[in-house]
């Protein structure tokens, strides 16, 4: 575990509302090394979010962190209080959001929301702070970054506010960021661009990156590895192009045989019949066993845990039977 | 809207936007040029007005009810006439429209500051201590503000300084209530919650990131409140529970002159009246074309 910037080991969030408890994240466990990029894949309400914001501690009642560890460094960080947690947020720990449109503060200047951040974990000159500012901005290519300081966020485009989201995330050079689709609202080419830059950021700093996203073929070029959420669990996790190529999970199958490509134009896409199901009310089977094509009577009955086939691990007795038989 | 401003090289700043969509409306820069005058003409008072009514070796009984444009006593003419004690009614209004001026002023910046900061923490806080502020706020504004402030300055005695507070505790909850509004929709934008990422505090995001996006319905409330305020002290000071006779405020004045109304001199009540009508009116012009501006859901 010593190699491991970050250990998350069954951790289940859970959301104490009036309709009763939805698990939304039960019982996920991930780790990740220096450096590495881990893509969490999912359909809307998996899990994946709520997953990134436990991590972050930032989980509001009626949510409640009710079980697991998430070690940082070697120190569990899960259910640490308020402060303490506050002194990690945004220094060893960093967030990039979906939409870079809301999370600058529209009436702070660049320069402002970017000082108090350093400003937030660190005692040093307000000079020194906007010099550091000034190198963050330059890293993540933002040309006349001394100039830019002084602007404020509705002066640049929604490429160029990620950009500044994440320069404020490596501010501090965090162990590890959680970037929650970071570039979905952004056109496809400044998309590559971003994670061409994010990429090299991870290889150059040694910052580890939990990428949340829907979309596999962000994963397919960004990650090292990936793992496949579905009702609040991991279905599958392993090396990208194991996963990607050889997928064993029907899920992941289905989510792979989800994504229009060019070879198969004119054909009718493959979709997942149904819908996500409901957090609150999960049948007692494997969640997915419902809109799953291959489920057999095993599989209403009783969940299947993980286990390791081939480099990956998966969650599915079906493909679990069929590993046995080879 | 944003995506239009790409940084060209003087381009157009929110403040600039803002002033010439608000010098769209004539009316309203009418309303504020004549809001600056009654401003001006307030501070400048004791620099032309031909009598300090203030000064009693100065106010002769002998000038008494004088109608407009009348000599007195000392050589000045009287261009509003005087009222009741001898005073020169149109120096009485400029200094008395410095009192109403300031006493609106205080109430509207003490309780704006007292408000806002209540509303705000009743939204980021939720919970039970939403709640109980709320319902504070609510009784509060369920009773007649003339009422409540007719009690605290029954209660409190006369002076500046207790008119003030009873003004300010009857206006603070509508400052509360539209900055906890427009702070739980603020609290939810994603901007709070990266800043909670990045480790900041919780009353360095109240104060520093939510309140800044909350003002724009702060400023519109207050003029409106401004203009409120001043109207409820001259109320107040009219039925005899304001401020004291040796200050008159415009309200006082109104209240000397109403006992000679019947009688036919209508100036000393008439032009006091009409001094706080004026300034009155032009705030809440002001007032109404901000709302206008500030209202996003108006944005164009």
């Amino acid at each position: 575990m010593a190699d491991k910037v970050l250990a998350v080991e069954g951790l289940k969030t859970h959301f104490f509302t009036r309709s009763g408890v939805v698990k939304a994240v039960d019982g996920v466990s991930l780790s990740l090394a220096p450096g590495e990029i881990l893509g969490l894949v999912g359909e809307s309400g998996s899990g994946k979010s709520v997953t990134g914001f436990s991590i972050l501690g930032l989980i509001d009642p009626p949510g409640k962190i009710v079980e697991g560890t998430i070690h940082l460094n070697g120190r569990n960080i899960a259910g640490l209080p308020d402060e303490e947690a506050q002194k990690i947020r945004g220094k060893d720990l960093a967030m990039i959001f979906q939409d870079p449109m809301m999370t600058l503060n529209p009436v702070l200047k660049i320069e402002t929301q970017m000082v108090e951040t350093v400003l937030a974990h660190e005692a040093v000159s307000r000079a020194a702070a906007r010099a550091r500012a000034a190198e963050a901005l330059a890293m993540v290519g933002i040309p006349a970054p001394e100039e830019r300081l002084d602007a404020y966020p509705h002066q640049f485009s929604g490429g160029m506010r990620q950009r500044v989201a994440i320069a404020i995330a490596l501010l501090h050079r965090p162990r590890v960021i959680i970037a929650d689709e970071p570039t979905t609202a952004l056109d496809v080419t400044i998309q590559s661009q971003i994670l061409a830059k994010v990429q090299e950021l991870a290889r150059d700093t040694g910052t580890a990156l939990i990428w949340i996203t829907h979309d596999l073929t962000v994963i397919a070029g960004l990650a090292d590895r990936v793992a496949v959420m579905y009702a609040g669990r991991i279905v599958e996790q392993g090396p990208v192009d194991a996963v990607l190529d050889a997928p064993r999970h029907p899920y992941t199958q289905g989510l792979i045989g989800s994504v229009p490509s060019l070879g198969r134009r004119g054909s009718r896409l493959a979709q997942i019949p149904g819908a996500a199901p409901s957090l609150a009310s999960l049948p007692p089977g494997c969640p997915f066993a419902p809109r799953c094509g291959a489920a057999v009577d095993l599989c209403r009955r009783e969940r299947p845990a993980l286990v390791a086939l081939g480099p990956s691990i998966a969650a599915c007795h079906v493909a679990r039977q069929a590993g046995d038989a080879a | 809207m944003s995506a239009a401003a790409a940084a060209p090289a003087r381009e157009e700043t929110p403040f600039r936007r803002f002033v010439s969509q608000f010098a769209e409306d004539r009316i309203a820069v009418a309303g504020l040029v004549v809001f600056v005058l009654v401003v001006l003409a307030a501070l400048l008072a004791p620099f032309y007005a031909p009598q300090n009514p203030y000064d009693l070796a100065r106010v002769d009984l002998m000038d008494s009810r004088l109608p407009p444009g009348a000599k007195a006593g000392d050589g000045f003419t009287m261009w509003l006439g005087s009222d009741g004690v001898g005073r020169d009614v149109f120096s009485a209004i400029f200094y008395g429209l410095r009192i109403s001026l300031a006493v609106g002023a205080a109430s509207c910046l003490i309780a704006a500051t007292l408000g806002s900061a209540v509303g705000l923490i009743a939204a980021y806080a939720g919970g039970r201590t939403e709640t109980v502020i709320m319902r504070i706020v609510d009784l509060q504004l369920s009773l007649p503000s003339v009422l409540v402030a007719l009690i605290l300055v029954a209660m409190f005695g006369k002076g500046v300084d207790k008119i003030i507070i009873a003004l300010v505790l009857v206006q603070w909850a509508y400052y509360a209530r539209t900055v906890r509004g427009t702070a739980l929709v603020e609290r939810r934008k994603d901007y709070v919650e990266a800043a909670s990422c990045l480790g900041l505090s919780h009353a360095r995001i109240l104060f520093r990131h939510i309140l800044p996006n909350c003002l724009a319905p702060v400023i519109v409330v207050a003029t409106v409140q401004t203009a409120h305020a001043i109207s409820l002290e001259a109320t107040l000071s009219f039925l005899g529970v304001g401020l004291p006779q040796t200050e008159p405020s415009l309200g006082v004045l109104i209240a000397n002159g109403f006992q000679y109304m019947l009688s036919g001199k209508y100036w000393i009540s008439f032009f006091p009246g009409l001094a706080l009508l004026v300034t009155i009116v032009s705030i809440n012009l002001v007032g109404d074309r901000l709302r206008d501006v500030l209202n996003p859901r108006l944005e164009k």
